[in-house]
């Protein structure tokens, strides 16, 4: 009983967001101020369980009876005491005459990501991509139809599509290092876009376009997958009701 | 004080954190690991802060009978049922598994309301695509004969408008062929593009010469 | 106002309700089984699963919420049951608060299904759920040189030492195969940036479309295989012979486009229209 409870529950959760598609109105006003209350109330249940009490208090109880009974200072197991320090420091923020010292948490972890981002970024999503693309652009095709030509003329429509297949495929390689290289050269906005490099610019604007108009195509599947898994699930919970009902 | 400390700590961190991934040697893996210990736990204490700052923000909205205090009463009471329950009625540790009081709010409030709040854009998407998408120069119309080609390519409906085509030509094909190579390469650009802008905000911040992140005074 | 100019500045709630029926209506026929093609970047994702042996360790990250459960979930439940029918041994965490708990839908729901009714899988021995942490890259960056550093214990607190799936596993090293799946950030990028490029672990990906075609250019080099939306999803679905709830939303997934795409044909239609007649009035 419960579960169904449950079930309808969050069916007029789910309706009460929906309203929102006929007009702002007080029904989804309370649903969105809930999902935000309760969202806010799961951060902060997991945060708790999974790591202040794994990460921190479990740790420090073994740097604890290490010290205690082992009698050694484990540095490991201490390093969440300083880890605490700086959150304590972080929460400060709220208190506006003394939320300056806030900043040295925030130093840390902004230290910590640029450090990181500096390298894996130039590398992982600058070199490597830019290895990746110089790819060889060996034309295989004209070699293929010289050595073959005599059987590409015994069936000729046949042939025409194969070889086109493998043109297209062949040519990718000319596509992605050609695109890849325009697009880079239309984001390079410290020279006017004029004459030859204006030229290329333009060529890399449209596949800039191509890329985009994907990344659309992409997007409307998602927004139209998550649609459809919550028409289902209303389609369940109806489903439930009438079942009772009869 | 203020603003140097904070400084001086970006800067020593992320020398540490570059130098390590070249030397992954000690002393500087040692700190480079126990840096990154102390991040995240720095990291649960920031989403704390965000909570507690939502509370705050929404008690002085009560308190002050700002617009729509009212929903913050919801909020603030939705956020009370939620940590009470995890914290309190949900078998402590476990409170994640089948039958516990904080997996049935889960379940039946926070999945159904996190999950419809996105399906709504569905709805939107479909109405600005009616009315802004137009093909007024080559290149919007290259946008969006590749979105057409995609959008139906990439379901089973494409296989079934385009199967009197031969195969390597189908809707199916010609969209995997778009994502396969034009569509590989403008996101390359873009994605080499953006790696040098992360790189040069990066060494920016760690030498100080970036300071935004420190706020106002 | 005439015809074109009333079709062009139609309310956009009788939009709304083309697109809810073009959802709903499909629904109401299970039965439509739509052809699905497979696709390279899934097949290889399957293989990769296919041929690891038993008792290989595969670590699945589960970065997204219930926001994009309709396309990440169905991977999920495909994923888990490819892992338990293969016999291999699961190490589940989350980058996102809501991982875990989605992992735990996914392996409840799967441990229900009749082929499974026998199979009596231990936590511990056969999977582990190692729960949530903070930290979105730190986490991989430091899980790359030591698992346990990141996570103590499993989301129960019962000490990794003490279960017997985490015993010799220290770090990537240790694991046969990554999949990660993902809605945003932390997801995919920060797995191939670190994990992959940095640690040199094997990669697999199942990411909401939106994301998809952000990380295409990761593979096939670095990533190595990639399940793209539900079409991925229903895909695998379709490879492990178990058609589901992917399988199941394609038909809904195919006359959503169709109408979308006739939105996008009618205004752009009644747009061109209107202009000349404009043009021509004048």
């Amino acid at each position: 009983m419960s579960e169904l409870f449950g079930l309808w529950l969050g069916a007029l959760l789910t309706l009460g967001i929906f309203s929102f598609l006929y007009k702002d109105n007080p029904f989804y006003k309370f649903c969105e101020a809930l999902f935000v209350g309760v969202s806010a109330g799961y951060y902060l249940v997991t945060s708790y369980w999974q790591i202040i009490v794994v990460k921190m208090i479990d740790v420090l109880q073994v740097g604890f009876d290490k010290m205690m009974v082992l009698g050694y200072f484990d540095f490991q197991n201490w390093l969440p005491v300083l880890g605490g320090i700086f959150g304590i420091l972080m929460l400060l923020r709220l208190l506006p005459s003394i939320g300056w010292i806030s900043r040295w948490s925030l130093a840390l972890v902004v230290g910590t990501t640029a450090g990181l981002y500096f390298t894996a970024y130039l590398a992982s999503n600058g070199m490597i991509p830019i290895k990746e693309t110089i790819v060889p652009l060996e034309l295989t095709y004209p070699k293929l139809f010289l050595a073959h030509t005599g059987s590409f003329l015994k069936d000729i429509p046949a042939t025409i599509w194969c070889n086109f297949l493998n043109v297209l495929y062949t040519y990718g390689n000319w596509v992605v290092t050609l695109g890849t290289f325009c697009g880079l050269i239309y984001f390079f906005f410290s020279k006017e876009h004029k004459g030859v490099f204006g030229g290329v610019a333009k060529i890399g604007i449209l596949f800039l376009m191509v890329t985009f108009g994907a990344s659309f195509g992409y997007t409307v599947m998602s927004r139209m997958s998550l649609l459809i898994g919550r028409v289902d699930y209303l389609g369940t919970a109806f489903g439930e009701f009438f079942k009772l009902l009869k | 004080m203020r603003r140097d400390v904070p400084i001086v700590i970006t800067a020593v961190v992320g020398v540490i954190f570059l130098l390590s991934y070249f030397t992954p040697h000690p002393p500087l893996n040692v700190l480079h690991n126990s840096a990154s210990d102390i991040v995240m736990i720095i990291a649960a204490f920031s989403i704390l802060l965000g909570v507690l700052n939502l509370i705050r923000v929404n008690l002085d909205k009560v308190s002050k009978k700002k617009r729509d205090w009212p929903f913050s009463i919801v909020l603030i009471a939705g956020f009370l049922i939620m940590t009470i329950v995890g914290l309190f009625f949900s078998k402590g540790r476990n409170f994640m598994e089948f039958g516990t009081n904080f997996r049935y709010l889960y379940d039946n409030v926070y999945n159904p309301l996190s999950s419809t709040m996105f399906s709504i854009l569905a709805f939107f998407i479909a109405s600005a695509s009616y009315r802004a998408f137009r093909a007024r120069n080559l290149e919007a119309t290259l946008l969006l004969v590749a979105a057409f080609v995609v959008m139906l390519g990439r379901v089973p409906i494409g296989y079934y408008l385009s199967s009197w085509i031969p195969a390597g030509f189908r809707l199916g094909d010609v969209a995997t062929w778009i994502m396969d190579f034009p569509q590989t390469a403008g996101q390359r650009a873009i994605m080499i593009g953006i790696a040098l802008g992360v790189a040069s905000t990066s060494i920016r911040i760690i030498l100080g010469l970036e300071r935004t992140y420190l706020g106002g005074e | 106002m005439n015809f074109l100019g009333k079709l062009l500045g139609i309310d956009r709630r009788i939009i709304f309700l083309f697109v809810g029926v073009a959802v709903a209506l499909p629904l109401c026929f299970p039965e439509v089984n739509l052809k699905i093609e497979i696709t390279d970047s899934v097949k290889k994702v399957y293989d990769i699963v296919e041929s690891l042996p038993e008792g290989s360790k595969v670590l699945i990250a589960f970065d997204y919420d219930p926001g994009s459960m309709p396309e990440l979930q169905p991977m999920a439940e495909s994923f888990i049951r490819h892992c338990i029918r293969k016999k291999l041994k699961m190490i589940i965490m989350g980058l996102w608060p809501q991982g875990s708990v989605q992992a735990n839908l996914a392996l409840e729901k799967v441990l229900r299904e009749k082929e499974f009714e026998d199979i009596k899988l231990q936590e511990g021995v056969d999977w582990v759920n190692l729960g949530y942490t903070a930290g979105n890259e730190v986490v991989i960056e430091r899980m790359g040189s030591n698992i346990k550093a990141v996570f103590a214990a499993d989301h129960k607190g019962v000490k990794l030492e003490n279960l017997s799936l985490m015993r010799g596993v220290r770090n990537f090293s240790n694991i046969d195969f990554v999949y990660n799946l993902s809605a945003g950030y932390p997801g995919t990028q920060e797995w191939v940036q670190f994990a992959v490029d940095k640690f040199g672990a094997k990669l697999g990906a199942g990411n909401t479309a939106v994301q998809a075609p952000l990380v295409s250019p990761y593979y096939p080099k670095r990533l190595l295989g990639l399940l793209g939306g539900m079409k991925g999803a229903a895909e695998y679905e379709f490879l492990m012979g178990f058609p589901a709830t992917g399988v199941k939303y394609m038909f809904s997934q195919s006359v959503a486009h169709a109408v979308v795409c006739l939105f996008i044909i009618v205004g752009n239609v009644a747009f061109f229209l209107n202009k000349k007649k404009k043009r021509q009035g004048r």
